[in-house]
Formats: structure tokens, C-alpha cells, sequence
């Protein structure tokens, strides 16, 4: 093979073999590219399951705009419909109406728009879901950390504690100590939003801690800790910089996964009527107000509150289990 | 063994008292004593009668007297007196114990042959039609709140039978016990059990599931088949019982946190089991009530715990306790 004069100008970018090589260097350059974060993006991109519950996700998300269904409905989440002017929301005894055009979902046992009020009910599911979750892996991540890091008497203390969290009946602690602040506030800790997310974000944390620790005890002895050692960084450095970017990926699966928890469970407080106080529109306590009459007709009103949670559960589900195929190379195996 | 079991049981006792020490506090900073005699005495009580209300409970005593008053009765096997009704703590629980165990017993029987079968069949047949319906649905049941499928099981198979005048089931809230008409008492507990054991039977589904493909790849697996070992004997015999670790685990845990009432079951079907009490206990500030219930559920997953770690050994040999 030979060169003219031209193509001597430009031989340093030319590749020897143009046609073979270029596949080649492609694959080289995406090998490089391609980091574990990449990696999981892109399978989670690919992912068709993913996709659809991340898009009742944002269904959702657009609960928190719920406002808007109030402008366009034209009912305020707190109005009653008693009438006499039209719309009206109660049966002339008092009982709550059905399906109709004017209230698509019905109206609850105070006349008030069911449609309005799951879509306000969203906000104060998800907030907490988001909220308490965080809370919960944050306090479990810098337990977890100090207990596997530190070791010693450190560890020892920190491992009896996480021990005796888990061995607490959660909802019965849950509902003793929110039971209490609803009569009698403590400090700036109301009833209502502040107790559920302290009390879900505080006495869940043990199992994050755990897992977190169990990370750290092993990663800790990889030869990389050492060389940082070696090279002079301090205690702060390695759990921060070394050691925490390795927990990330698992520690966002367990958050995904744990949001739909979290929400059942701030329900369920509101279910037992130790949570979100009326008149908040909240979807447990909906179902709770509409478990003592729905056996006398207003099945709506029970219904679509519980359909309401039900789809964000298995949508964040959905969303958590496609997250954890993505992170963990065996993902295909599972679900 | 023995050491080990020693150990445990002091820990376990150690976590009892921290949780009653919990209960008494929590109950101290907040409303409990003030209510509580307020509550008794009436709504035309004088302060003079409240604190005589106060003072038989023993209400107006510091934190620590009280404390060392129950310890004392507890020491003597006895758990005190509920505050509105003077009845022993110790028979409310007998009385609402039965319940809770009535419900666990048919749950848990259900959820661990639908939950362990469906896992064995979606691993033995994977990616075909039925696993993935079957995984579908347990994402499903895994996903529903407890109340949910409660209310819909009721709304769908008890009033929509009952407002035509068919009877299937009791209406929710019926309990009979078994010694006095065992087809009564199941007939009464189905709707709690399918509930129940619905909700928790995905984990093992999923969990059976995982862990036998887990075990699928393991090289003794490899071996068996290569010897020419029916697929059925590998199946059952060397995989299912490696498989079946998590799943005791899972379920040794459940059990022990369900002993302490099934709370929401319990209060969606009106079944006043342990849970169902502790929370119109916890309604009232019924401390007594609330600190047993509270010492029974603790002791289950304590003994849960203790039971869970022994059977390892038992399932897997390469277990060893110390």
C-alpha cells in the first residue's frame, strides 16, 4: 500500500486499516465509556417495565400538582356540596352520591369532591414515602458506617441498638408514640406530618444500618483501603470517599424498594387514626372514614381511595424491582 | 448449644426490659396519667376526685415507684390491672390470645404452601407463561396494603353476596372458637386467612423463586444431574432443601412479629385478637394492657429469632452455632 503526498499530511489521525478498525475502536471507546452507572441507565432505559411504572410514577407526580384538579373540577378539597345549588354532593338524607358527571369519583360523607381529594391525598403519600425514606437511609448509612468502619466497642453498642430496633413491634411502637403526640405535642414534634415521618423515618433505620455495616466489614479490607491508608488519609476521607460510593448503588435499590413500604405504612397509621388528622386529604384515612359506612352503599368512596394506593405501591414496586435489575449483573434472573 | 441458648435468652430478656422501659416512658411524657384519671373520674369530677382517681391507680407516683411496682407484680406472674375495668391484664390476654393464634395458624399454613409451591413451579419453569403470571401477581399482592385487600375481600365476597340474601361468609366481626364449633370458626377466619396469607405469600413466592434459581447454578446441582438423578429427586431433594433457608428465615420472622396480633387484619375484620386490643388500649392510654400486649409480641420475636437460628443448623449443615 501506498501513500500519495496528501495523505501523508493526515496519516497521524488516518488508522492503518480504516474499514476493519473502525468497529473496533468503536467497541474499545465503549467498553471505556460505559461506567456502572452507564451500565445501569441504559438497562434501565431498555427496561419496558421500567419504563411504564416510571410513567404512573409521574401520573403521580402530578398529583402533587393537585391544585389543578381542583381548579378544573371546579371543587375545593375542603368544599361541601350540601346544595341546594347544584352540584349537589348529598342525598337529601344526608348520604354521599355516586359516580356522576359532576363528580367523576363520587363524593365522600361530607359532600366533598373523592376526585379532589385523592389527587390531594397523593401529595401527603408521597412526601412522607420520599421524606421518611430518606430519613430512614441516611440515619442508617452514618450508623451503619461508624459501626462497620470503627469497630471495637463503637460497633458493639451500635450493633445492640440496631439488634433491639428490630426486635420492636414496629406498628404497635408507631402507633403508641404517635398516639401520644396527637394529644400532647412534644416540642415541635404536632400531630400529624411531623410525628409520621419522625416516627417511620426513627424507627426504621436498623435494617439500612445493617445491611450498611455487614458493606463496610468487607469492603474495608479491600486492598484499595489500605492503599489509601498507606498514602495518608484519615478516617473521615475513607468513609466518605473510599468506602461510600461503593455502598451508593445498593443503598438507592433499598431506598426505591423501601418508598412504597414507607407509604403503606404512613396509611396505615392514618388507616388506625393515629396519623394525617382531618380534614388533610389523606388516602388512609379516607379509607378508614369510609370503612364504617361503605357496608351501607357508598362502595366508591372506599374503592377509589384504596385503588389510588394501590397503583402507587405497585408502581413503585415496579419502578424498585426494574432499579434493582439494573444495578445487580444477575438482574435477569429475578422478577 | 447450650451457651448459646443462654446467651440468647439473656439478650432476649435484656430486649424485653428495654421495650417495657419504652412503654412506661412514652406513656409518663405524654397525656397517659392525666388522662386517664380525667377519663375515669368523669365528666362532673371535681380535681379533688380526679387525684383520688389518680392516687388508687397509683397514677400520682413518680415514674420509678410505678416502675418498681410493676416489676414487683411482674416477678409474680402477674401483669397488673387494666385501668378502666380492673380486670387482670394477664386473662385480657389470655382471652384475646386464641384469636390471634386461630389467624396465624390458618394464614401462615396458607401462605407458606402458596407462597413455597407457586416459587417452586415459577423456578422449575421459568420465563414460561405461568411464571411470569405468577410473578405478576405476587408483584401485585406483594404491593397490596393489608386493609385494601381486606375491604375489597369484603366488599366483593361478603356484601355483594349478602345484599342478595347469600350467606357465605359471617359478617366480619364474627368469631367463634374452635373447641365450640370448629366449621364455624373456619368459616368465620376465611376471609382473615385468605387476607392475610395473600398479602404475605408473595415474599415467598419470590423468595422460593430467587433462591432455587440461585441454587440451579450451584455445581452439586450439576453433579446430580450428571449422575442421571431424576430431575424430580434434584429438584426436591438437593435443591429445595438449600433453597428452603431463606424461606424459614422469612417465615420465622413473620411469625414472631404476627404473635404480638395482626394488627391491621385484626382491625379491618373486627377480630379482637392481641392486636386488635392494643390498639383501642393504646386509644385509651390503657397502659397496663398496652405494656403486655407489648411484652407478648416483643417475646415473639425474640423466640422467633432464637427458633429461626437453631432450624439453620438443622436445614444447612455448614451452619454452626457459637
Amino acid at each position: 500500500m501506498t501513500y500519495n503526498y496528501s495523505d501523508l499530511e493526515t496519516v497521524g489521525e488516518l488508522p492503518a486499516e480504516p474499514v476493519l478498525a473502525a468497529p473496533e475502536a468503536e467497541a474499545a471507546k465503549k467498553i471505556e465509556g460505559h461506567s456502572p452507572w452507564r451500565l445501569a441507565m441504559d438497562r434501565l432505559r431498555r427496561d419496558r417495565a421500567a419504563m411504564i411504572a416510571l410513567g404512573v410514577i409521574i401520573i403521580v407526580l402530578v398529583a402533587i400538582f393537585a391544585p389543578v384538579f381542583a381548579v378544573i373540577t371546579g371543587h375545593g378539597v375542603y368544599e361541601q356540596f350540601r346544595g341546594p345549588a347544584p352540584p349537589i354532593g348529598l342525598t337529601p338524607t344526608g348520604q354521599p352520591v355516586g359516580p356522576t358527571s359532576a363528580f367523576l369519583l363520587g363524593t365522600d360523607d361530607q359532600g366533598r369532591d373523592i376526585m379532589v381529594r385523592i389527587a390531594y391525598g397523593a401529595r401527603v403519600s408521597l412526601f412522607v414515602g420520599v421524606v421518611a425514606t430518606g430519613i430512614t437511609v441516611g440515619i442508617g448509612l452514618v450508623v451503619g458506617l461508624a459501626a462497620g468502619f470503627f469497630g471495637g466497642i463503637v460497633d458493639s453498642v451500635l450493633a445492640r441498638l440496631m439488634d433491639w430496633l428490630l426486635a420492636i413491634p414496629f406498628l404497635l411502637f408507631a402507633i403508641s408514640l404517635a398516639s401520644v403526640v396527637l394529644v400532647h405535642p412534644i416540642g415541635p414534634i404536632g400531630p400529624g406530618l411531623p410525628v409520621v415521618i419522625i416516627v417511620l423515618g426513627v424507627l426504621t433505620w436498623a435494617t439500612v444500618g445493617r445491611l450498611v455495616r455487614g458493606q463496610v466489614l468487607s469492603i474495608r479490607e479491600k486492598e484499595y483501603i489500605e492503599a489509601a491508608r498507606a498514602l495518608g488519609a484519615g478516617p473521615w476521607r475513607i468513609m466518605f470517599i473510599d468506602i461510600l460510593p461503593n455502598l451508593l448503588a445498593q443503598l438507592i435499590v433499598y431506598a426505591t424498594l423501601l418508598i412504597p413500604l414507607t407509604i403503606v405504612a404512613e396509611a396505615s397509621l392514618s388507616f388506625l387514626g393515629v396519623g394525617i388528622p382531618a380534614p388533610t386529604a389523606d388516602w388512609g384515612q379516607m379509607i378508614s372514614a369510609a370503612s364504617s359506612i361503605y357496608l351501607y352503599g357508598p362502595w366508591w368512596y372506599l374503592l377509589f381511595p384504596s385503588l389510588a394506593l394501590l397503583i402507587t405501591t405497585l408502581a413503585f414496586n415496579i419502578f424498585g424491582d426494574s432499579v434493582r435489575d439494573a444495578f445487580d449483573p444477575r438482574g435477569d434472573l429475578f422478577v | 448449644m447450650a451457651r448459646f441458648l443462654i446467651r440468647r435468652t439473656l439478650q432476649g430478656l435484656f430486649v424485653l426490659w428495654l421495650m417495657t422501659v419504652t412503654v412506661f416512658l412514652i406513656f409518663f411524657i405524654g397525656p397517659g396519667p392525666a388522662s386517664v384519671a380525667r377519663t375515669l373520674a368523669g365528666r362532673q369530677a371535681t380535681p379533688a376526685q380526679v387525684a383520688a382517681v389518680s392516687h388508687r391507680l397509683l397514677l400520682d407516683q413518680p415514674v420509678y415507684v410505678q416502675y418498681q411496682h410493676f416489676i414487683w407484680l411482674l416477678l409474680h406472674g402477674n401483669l397488673g390491672y387494666d385501668y378502666y375495668h380492673s380486670q387482670p391484664v394477664t386473662s385480657i390476654i389470655a382471652a384475646a390470645f386464641p384469636i390471634t393464634l386461630s389467624l396465624l395458624i390458618g394464614a401462615s399454613i396458607l401462605w407458606l404452601t402458596i407462597g413455597v409451591l407457586t416459587g417452586i413451579l415459577s423456578a422449575v419453569k421459568t420465563r414460561s407463561v405461568y411464571d411470569r403470571t405468577s410473578t405478576a401477581l405476587a408483584l401485585l399482592f406483594y404491593s397490596m396494603p393489608t386493609f385494601v385487600l381486606g375491604f375489597l375481600l369484603i366488599l366483593g365476597l361478603y356484601y355483594e353476596f349478602a345484599i342478595h340474601g347469600i350467606n357465605v361468609f359471617p359478617a366480619p366481626g364474627t368469631w367463634v372458637p374452635f373447641s365450640q364449633n370448629p366449621a364455624q370458626w373456619a368459616r368465620a377466619l376465611i376471609l382473615p386467612w385468605i387476607t392475610l396469607a395473600l398479602v404475605s405469600a408473595a415474599t415467598y413466592t419470590r423468595l422460593t423463586r430467587g433462591s432455587m434459581l440461585d441454587v440451579f447454578g450451584e455445581d452439586y446441582i450439576r453433579t446430580a444431574r450428571s449422575k442421571g438423578m431424576s430431575e424430580r429427586r434434584v429438584i426436591f431433594k438437593h435443591n429445595l432443601r438449600a433453597s428452603l433457608t431463606p424461606v424459614v428465615t422469612q417465615f420465622g420472622l413473620d411469625v414472631g412479629t404476627l404473635i404480638g396480633g395482626a394488627i391491621i387484619t385484626e382491625s379491618v375484620f373486627n377480630l379482637p385478637g392481641l392486636g386488635y386490643t392494643a390498639v383501642q388500649a393504646i386509644g385509651q392510654q390503657d397502659l397496663p394492657v398496652v405494656i403486655g400486649v407489648v411484652i407478648v409480641a416483643s417475646a415473639g420475636v425474640v423466640i422467633a429469632n432464637v427458633v429461626v437460628d437453631i432450624f439453620y443448623g438443622v436445614l444447612d449443615p455448614r451452619v454452626r452455632l457459637n
